[in-house]
């Protein structure tokens, strides 16, 4: 399934980038003016992993639930409240705003919404030759034929460079958004949402290009999206959130074969399959995602689970490897080829045994 | 092949002028009385500013016909109680008027957006001490302020033009605040920020360019109140003083003739409130105009 597996090989692996207990509060403000007790919603709550020199980690996980945010954190666009962050094994969380401008040349976004990202009042010759200007490389003359190789190398005629981004469709400016994002060249981009906004036809053009973008410049990539299967086609390693955690994380074809974390196979059964013979059993969790401002104890997925127990009521999963290369979060993992179902069925007769 | 490029030629002289159709100026000509206000103003500050070279006349100095005489060829608005030529009055009272106005404006403006959009931008302490001496201004009574300063500091033109703008400024500020807000919310602000873009290029390229539309609405309305305040500060003898004529001073010493020569009156209070109405019509027009939510009817 992984189509770009010549630029990645998972034994040859070298970490870029290392995220270390992250954890991003935003403190809720109001009430009286007597409230001394202070809420938090934990949007990305103690999220460790790493991500690997030419690979794709894709980040999935229902809206809510903090992906966005790891990756604006990542990227220090928003100040994480706790943790770490390696990058070439740095930690750029201590980096000055002097250190962290130098650092911008390397780490790039790529943003989900095509019409808020985009200055209005620039064309996009300015938007995208910012990039160079900001960063004193090049000037003028020089900057606008570096602009115009850049279009052309996402697919847009150099010709519009002085067009404005409302005389563009949607694929198009987010071609302009990847465009910017990889202007300098960087090593690491996020891509928040890509092509969420887009229009089905638009959105495999869009993905299309980042692939092979990613192989022709090396790239290194945090892909994070609610969309599953464009995360399995583009994915090497696949990372699960839920409610702020990182629940699951392995490569693509374990995650979306024998997901090993009840979420994840919940998750996975509501995609549409493109056979309608192909007859799958939805399995449709009970209840609503518990507020991020006052989690349930223990596993935070517990108030939703089938097969929760009496022990993720007290205890916190940990993310641990359960099978080779496999990291889950869950005190009773399925087991590799069974499906919840079955499991739900075997913890039922344990039960009664009992 | 010679008709098709004649018919792409016609049809993209059409798309050109459909564009221009949705340009400023002609979203303003949908409000009569703005777009109509417009070119009045044009017309009365051409002939304000370039009228005294024409009309030669000296504004300051006693003519042969000698005090309050009628209208004639020489003097067409008569002399004042002095034998002063009233036209040339008008001329140069319009040109101090309103240039205290435009000055005061600008230097309003720049207060303005500069603590707005510093106090949006960079929050936190930046935020609080700047809104909070806004709105310790905006509690000063305006003119009761600009009667004490004027009082205290004198009353050089340069001095009426910075009192003036320094009572007027908190509406800009305010304004600006609000939209540098809105603004820094932007992805492509943060873009620019994981760029590596200084925050000053961020608030001077990204922010305050999307905030001209509004500062140019609180212009317009700026100048009209400050056309007033300069007006009723030179009626009460605080403004700019005499010889030098402005509208203001001119009605002040009009009023004791309002019975023997009303057009001494009549003339430069007409000149002030059309002044003002004009401009804060066109204010009202431009809010409409540079609205994006704009429709055409």
């Amino acid at each position: 399934m992984n189509s770009n597996q010549e630029s990645y090989s998972s034994d040859s692996l070298e970490p870029l980038l290392r995220i270390e207990n992250l954890k991003k509060h935003f403190p809720i403000k109001g009430g009286g003016y007597f409230r001394k007790e202070k809420k938090a919603v934990m949007a990305v709550d103690d999220v460790s992993f790493t991500i690997y020199k030419g690979e794709t980690l894709g980040l999935v996980g229902e809206s809510g639930c903090g992906k966005s945010t790891l990756g604006r954190n990542i990227l220090r666009l928003q100040e994480p409240t706790e943790g770490r962050v390696f990058f070439n094994n740095t930690n750029i969380l201590l980096h000055n705003k002097h250190e962290l401008r130098k650092l911008r040349k390397q780490m790039q976004i790529i943003y989900q919404d095509p019409f808020g990202s985009l200055n209005p009042r620039f064309t996009i010759g300015q938007i995208i030759g910012e990039m160079y200007e900001i960063h004193g490389i090049a000037k003028g003359a020089e900057k606008e034929k570096k602009v115009k190789e850049m279009l052309e190398l996402v697919g847009l005629d150099p010709s519009r460079y002085n067009s404005y981004p409302h005389e563009f469709s949607g694929g198009q400016r987010q071609r302009v958004g990847i465009a910017r994002a990889l202007a300098l060249n960087p090593t690491f981009v996020v891509a928040d949402e890509p092509v969420s906004a887009l229009d089905v036809s638009v959105q495999s053009q869009v993905i299309n290009l980042l692939m092979k973008l990613k192989k022709e410049l090396g790239l290194t990539l945090l892909f994070i999206a609610h969309g599953l299967n464009v995360v399995r086609h583009i994915s090497d390693r696949v990372g699960v959130m839920y409610l702020g955690k990182l629940v699951e994380l392995s490569e693509t074809d374990n995650i979306f074969e024998s997901p090993a974390h009840p979420y994840t196979a919940a998750l996975l059964s509501t995609v549409p399959e493109a056979d309608p013979r192909l007859k799958k059993e939805r399995i449709v969790l009970k209840g609503e995602v518990p507020s991020p401002a006052n989690p349930p104890s223990g596993c935070r997925f517990r108030t939703r689970c089938p097969l929760a127990a009496e022990r993720c009521k007290n205890e916190m999963p940990p993310l641990v490897e359960v099978r080779s290369k496999h990291h889950v979060a869950c005190h009773y993992p399925l087991e590799e080829g069974q499906t919840l179902k079955e499991a739900i069925a075997s913890r039922k007769t344990g039960q009664l045994s009992l | 092949m010679e008709a098709s490029t004649q018919t792409n030629v016609t049809s993209g002289v059409a798309v050109k002028a459909k564009k221009r159709k949705n340009t400023l100026l002609n979203r303003l000509r949908q409000n009569k009385v703005a777009y109509f206000s417009l070119w009045f103003l044009i017309v009365l500050h051409v002939v304000v500013f370039i009228g005294p070279f024409i009309w030669t006349a000296n504004p300051e100095e006693l003519q042969e016909v000698g005090a309050l005489a009628s209208w004639s060829l020489q003097h067409p608005f008569g002399t004042d109680d002095l034998g002063r030529d009233v036209f040339a009055r008008m001329l140069h009272g319009g040109r101090v008027t309103l240039l205290v106005g435009l000055a005061a404006m600008l230097f309003s403006l720049l207060i303005g957006t500069f603590v707005g959009a510093c106090a949006g931008f960079f929050g936190k302490v930046v935020e609080s001490i700047f809104m909070r001496i806004t709105e310790a201004m905006m509690a000063i009574p305006n003119f009761f302020f600009v009667l004490v300063a004027l009082t205290v500091l004198g009353t050089s033109p340069i001095m009426v033009i910075v009192v003036i703008a320094l009572s007027s400024w908190m509406e800009i500020a305010r304004v600006v605040y609000g939209e540098t807000l809105k603004w820094k919310e932007y992805e492509f602000v943060e873009a620019a920020n994981a760029s590596g873009a200084k925050s000053m290029r961020i608030l001077t390229r990204y922010i305050i360019p999307q905030i001209i539309p509004s500062i140019i609405v609180s212009g317009t309305l700026t100048i009209a109140a400050a056309i007033l305040t300069e007006s009723a500060i030179s009626y009460l003898g605080l403004g700019i003083q005499p010889p030098t004529p402005t509208w203001g001073n001119m009605l002040q010493n009009s009023q004791q003739y309002i019975w023997t020569a009303p057009v001494l009156g009549i003339l430069p209070g007409a000149a002030i409130t059309i002044a003002v109405l004009a401009y804060n019509f066109l204010g009202d027009g431009l809010r409409d105009a540079l609205d994006p939510r704009f429709v055409k009817k």
